[in-house]
């Protein structure tokens, strides 16, 4: 039985993980979402059992850190000390989208984001977000359909 | 939105996975993953839970994996085995907790990086020999004994070790040696002068010998 180095799941998987968190806790807080679901998971991997579906699994920690994230950021204020040094390379095109994104509410945000970034079947996006297979397409669908007005309204504004 | 598009998304519904697979193609988002890495690389340690480092340098005798638990240096494989084999190998018996961290294997990079360029005759490092055990094991810390500069036979490893007639046992140790450079294996012949083999391929084996003669 082979197993793969932890190395190999993060390249693997750290680029989709990463366009999640984004869709989900937005670009500010994604890298410490990234690095609190990898971590974790790093933790937990020897355990992972053979064969398991790796993606889906590390959407379901990213979901957990997320919910973890939303928790603690109505609690607390952010700590500013800690903050790691913010990242250069957040795109400014993100940002729109992001924005666009943050209107949804937070049930169409985690269907599109775990169907459409994650590339998981919608059998399993109702495993992690509860309810029926149909009720997450349409959740998706949905906020796909909501995104995309926005976006092209946010165009015309700016033109 | 070449990070985070969304745009074709609808044309992929339902299908498959949409990823995002290994191919990095913006490079400041490369750059922000690279940075991510290195943070996990970080905390992972602190927390205690990097089973196994590891990090790739350059040498006379082509790339070189090095890896290392909380013990000491554990692995030293060439690119002839294969970086993602060389893994797997460290993952299934040591622990599938393993990141690119060099930071751990500064120590016995620079060691090696002194070697290849002639100032240094022997390693001063913490080893790991986890990854061998039994004669083998015996072997290997036997080879231990053979200086800078000098050769033994498989013959002659055989009778240091008390067991004359295992000259074939000891082949197979020197080419399992999980350490090789720091556990010189290189330096043992075959008894009619040829080089044998060598686990980085012969012509490494010859590149060594020739340094070693030289300095």
């Amino acid at each position: 039985m082979e197993v793969k180095s932890f190395e190999q799941i993060v390249r693997e998987h750290g680029p989709a993980v990463l366009r999640i968190c984004r869709a989900v806790v937005g670009p500010d807080e994604a890298e410490d979402a990234w690095s609190e679901t990898f971590l974790a998971a790093l933790s937990a991997y020897p355990d992972l059992p053979d064969g398991a579906n790796v993606q889906a699994w590390l959407v379901t920690i990213a979901k957990r850190k997320a919910v973890d994230q939303h928790r603690s950021a109505a609690r607390n204020p952010v700590p500013v000390d800690d903050l790691p040094e913010p990242s250069t390379a957040a795109p400014e095109d993100t940002d729109g989208l992001w924005t666009a994104l943050k209107t949804l509410p937070v049930r169409q945000r985690e269907a599109l984001a775990y169907h459409h970034l994650a590339g998981l079947p919608y059998a399993e996006v109702a495993l992690l977000l509860g309810g029926s297979e149909a009720a997450c397409r349409r959740s998706a669908a949905d906020g796909i359909k909501k995104l995309r007005t926005l976006y092209k309204e946010d165009r015309n504004g700016i033109l | 939105m070449a990070s985070f598009d969304l745009a074709g998304a609808g044309t992929g519904a339902g299908a498959g996975p949409a990823t995002a697979g290994p191919a990095a193609p913006d490079p400041r988002e490369a750059a922000v993953l690279a940075a991510l890495h290195t943070r996990l690389a970080a905390e992972a340690e602190a927390a205690g839970l990097l089973d196994v480092a590891y990090t790739v340098i350059d040498s006379p005798v082509g790339k070189l994996i090095l890896a290392a638990t909380d013990a000491g240096l554990v692995r030293v494989a060439f690119e002839c085995e294969g970086v993602d084999t060389v893994l797997q190998d460290l993952g299934t018996r040591i622990s599938p907790r393993i990141l690119e961290a060099p930071g751990r294997l500064a120590r016995p990079a620079a060691q090696l990086r002194e070697y290849f360029d002639g100032t240094r005759r022997s390693f001063d490092l913490d080893l790991d020999l986890r990854l061998t055990a039994g004669y083998r094991r015996t072997v290997v810390q036997t080879l231990q004994q053979i200086g800078y500069g000098h050769t033994s036979t498989y013959a002659g490893i055989a009778a240091l070790t008390g067991n004359p007639s295992a000259v074939r046992a000891v082949g197979t140790a020197c080419g399992r040696n999980p350490l090789p450079l720091v556990i010189p294996c290189h330096r043992v012949l075959r008894s009619d002068g040829t080089t044998g083999g060598y686990r980085g391929g012969p012509a490494a084996k010859k590149i060594l010998l020739d340094l070693e003669a030289a300095a």
